[in-house]
């Protein structure tokens, strides 16, 4: 987190006044797992469907052990497969159900059909995802290849940068599923290992303001409610699919300012701003670097170094991918000189996936460029941290040094980190 | 219950759906649907059930519905049964509200793809029935084999040529495998005998914990017979001990109808033109392989009935 962003909730903390005081809430040393599980011990969902894979079990573990000392009273299911825990949850939900579960690579690659059908059915489930690179070769560690194989399945997706924004984000997320405008499934991801298995300090809100904050599920149509029987998951042909997608579309669009609206209503509690995307050092940077999660950390830390020696080098931490702001991305990225993007995956054959939504969101740019008589940025991809590749913050500053030389091309993808191409 | 009564309960499938004329299925869930007075929900495999019944903006479903995919009806159920329980124990549904829950797949969403589901939501014992229709192949791809295709038997996959000659392998016997989950009440039953189908869809309803039905479902299109005969050859069908009709309860087997007199199973294939090549001689060994295993798989049957 952000020296400013610290000072700034200091002063909201203060403002706030009796809305923090000690009593409402407690710091405590967790992993982002476990944070996330206490996001869930608070929510206490009505049904939780739970199957085990690295690095996401702890959450699961954690939840479990809530759910066995009756500190939560949700159903647990325990599946066979992350097929059947999404399919458990999409029956839990249609139901009339508050539903969760949590997974990590293959885990979602495997349950990606049924991804789609809990947005498709307009389900407001909450799933944490824990990122993981996906096979093969197999591999346990971080990259974001998991949640970009399903970034087009009308969920909407919040990546966090540290264990509290996941926690956060994880009770934001309920309400922001269930907004009644929105019905739609939310993923919170956060970087396996390096977040999951990282004990930090985070602020756990007092279990009432939680509860209070994230209310009573009240679905509108649900299975339970025999008395007015409704058909979930009917067949639409030609004359209908098309336009279910299209209202699938709109809601998606419509849950960035929904995401704003409970955003600023969670302030409230969390005493810091629920943004689309956080600013660091960005409005008189010229040197920028885009990245989501754990990295944005790092990126962090080689920014106050080269702020130090004079240079204007800022960040850009997307935080809801899905949907993505073009708008307000492109007006953050106005005026910059050089844009470095960094991507944990892959998306082969074809732009990096962060890569390729701010060169959309630049685009933008183009018309307006006359009127404010400025260039459009130099922008460039990179590929890092594959598989748990480490980075460092080596890395980034040659990163942010090569920008401000001039000294990339634009057209090549960089990799950072990679060994060379005979690699033994 | 006799057939006038089954015949005047309020039917919870409406008439209207576009399943083919001769199709088993409307009947089953019709019966199974009848055989509780208690609200019901239903979850359905993709399949031609799924399909004919559900083309929107229309329904035939009276009751609460849901159908999510080809492979997890029995984990989408049991997704729905927990539901139930934890908003009865949160008290956001009244506890003396007893609700029942049923899924229904084909059997390429339960022998094959939906098989790790099923034994999924069996092994955790949720409380809930599942009634597979067999009509032995992917009816609604257009007649694909599927593990449920008996030997054989033509299907567009395993067509009769002039090497091989319909599907090489008997099938999988879904009975034993779902009874090795030790649940409390599985059944086999047919479409001719919806009185034996009531009787057991209602114990398997009185059943907590998890139930099975198969019913063998006559298929007009890709069993090839004419539409009028869908009755005759389900009944045939137990006639001949193709299709034993039998229970398992708290694991005792109990045949619910033994043939008064031996048919041979020939009259059973000779009715349907995926089985018409078998009447070639050259295929007299097939037929003979058929009996030979009707005959075991028979005589086993009776003898787990007898202790």
């Amino acid at each position: 987190m952000s020296k400013n962003q610290t000072n700034k909730k200091d002063e909201i903390k203060e403002k706030a006044g009796t809305t923090l005081t000690s009593s409402k809430q407690k710091i405590t040393a967790l992993t982002g797992a476990h944070a996330v599980a206490e996001a869930m011990r608070q929510i206490n969902p009505d049904v939780v469907a739970v199957f085990p894979i690295t690095p996401q079990t702890e959450i699961m573990e954690q939840f479990a052990q809530y759910h066995a000392d009756g500190i939560v009273d949700s159903e647990i299911i325990r599946t066979e497969s992350e097929h059947s825990s999404m399919s458990c949850v999409v029956g839990a939900s249609a139901a009339g159900a508050r539903a969760m579960t949590a997974t990590s690579s293959a885990g979602l690659a495997y349950m990606w059909e049924v991804v789609g059908i809990a947005s498709g059915l307009r389900l407001p489930i909450v799933m944490p995802v824990v990122n993981r690179a996906l096979s093969a070769p197999i591999n346990i560690h971080c990259d974001h290849s998991d949640a970009m194989g399903c970034r087009d399945h009308g969920w909407i997706m919040l990546f966090c940068e540290n264990a509290q924004e996941a926690y956060d984000a994880t009770i934001l997320a309920v309400k922001l599923a269930e907004h009644p405008e929105v019905m739609l499934p939310v993923m919170v991801c956060q970087d396996g290992f390096i977040t999951s298995h990282a004990i930090q300090n985070i602020k756990v809100y007092d279990d009432k303001i939680v509860k209070n904050f994230v209310r009573e599920y009240k679905p509108r149509k649900w299975l339970l409610n025999t008395d007015e029987p409704v058909t979930v998951g009917p067949l639409q042909l030609t004359d209908y699919y098309f336009e279910s997608q299209k209202q699938r579309a709109d809601a998606i669009f419509r849950a960035k300012e929904i995401y704003l609206e409970v955003g600023k209503e969670f302030s409230g509690i969390t005493g810091k701003k629920h943004l689309l995307f956080e600013s660091y050092m960005l409005d008189d940077a010229e040197a920028v670097v885009v990245v989501m999660s754990s990295t944005a950390g790092t990126t962090k830390a080689v920014i106050d170094k080269l702020r130090k020696e004079g240079r204007k080098v800022g960040l850009l931490k997307p935080i809801l991918f899905r949907p993505f702001p073009y708008e307000e991305v492109s007006k953050a990225l106005q005026g910059k000189k050089y844009i470095a993007v960094l991507d944990r995956s892959e998306s082969y054959g074809a732009n990096a996936p962060l890569y390729g939504e701010v060169k959309n969101a630049i685009y933008d740019l183009t018309n307006n460029k006359s009127e404010n008589n400025k260039e459009m940025p130099k922008l460039k991809s990179y590929i890092f941290g594959l598989g748990g590749r480490d980075i460092f913050e080596d890395d980034i500053e040659k990163v942010f040094k090569d920008l401000i030389n001039g000294n990339i091309e634009e057209k090549k993808v960089g990799y950072i980190g990679l060994r060379g191409e005979k690699v033994e | 219950m006799n057939l006038k009564q089954l015949a005047n309960k309020p039917q919870r499938f409406a008439p209207g759906h576009r399943s083919c004329s001769g199709c088993g299925f409307p009947q089953i869930v019709r019966t199974v649907l009848a055989s509780t007075d208690n609200p019901v929900v239903v979850a359905n495999a993709t399949g031609c059930l799924e399909v004919t019944s559900t083309i929107y903006p229309f329904t035939s479903w009276k009751v609460p519905y849901i159908h999510s995919a080809f492979e997890n009806a029995a984990a989408t159920i049991t997704g729905v049964e927990s539901a139930y329980k934890a908003l009865q124990k949160k008290g956001k549904l009244p506890k003396d509200k007893k609700i029942k829950f049923v899924a229904f797949g084909g059997d390429g969403g339960t022998y094959d793809i939906g098989l790790q589901s099923l034994s999924g939501a069996l092994e955790r014992g949720h409380d809930f029935l599942y009634v597979l229709y067999d009509n032995e192949a992917y009816m609604n791809t257009n007649i694909q084999r599927s593990s449920s295709t008996p030997l054989g038997a033509t299907t567009t996959t395993t067509p009769d040529g002039t090497i091989h000659h319909g599907k090489e392998e008997w099938k999988k016997d879904i009975m034993k495998i779902v009874e090795a989950h030790h649940i409390p009440y599985l059944a086999q039953a047919s479409v001719h005998n919806l009185i034996d189908l009531s009787m057991k869809a209602e114990k398997a309803f009185n059943t907590e914990g998890p139930s099975f039905i198969v019913v063998l479902q006559p298929c007009t299109l890709g069993w090839k017979f004419p539409t009028d005969m869908t009755i005759d050859i389900a009944k045939l069908a137990v006639e001949t001990k193709f299709w034993p009709l039998y229970e398992i309860e708290n694991g005792k087997y109990k045949i619910n109808y033994k043939p008064a007199k031996d048919v041979p199973v020939t009259e059973y294939l000779k009715t349907q033109g995926r089985f018409k090549h078998l009447f070639r001689p050259e295929n007299k060994g097939i037929l003979e392989q058929i009996q030979k295993t009707v005959n075991e798989r028979w005589n086993d049957i009776v003898k787990k009935c007898e202790g």
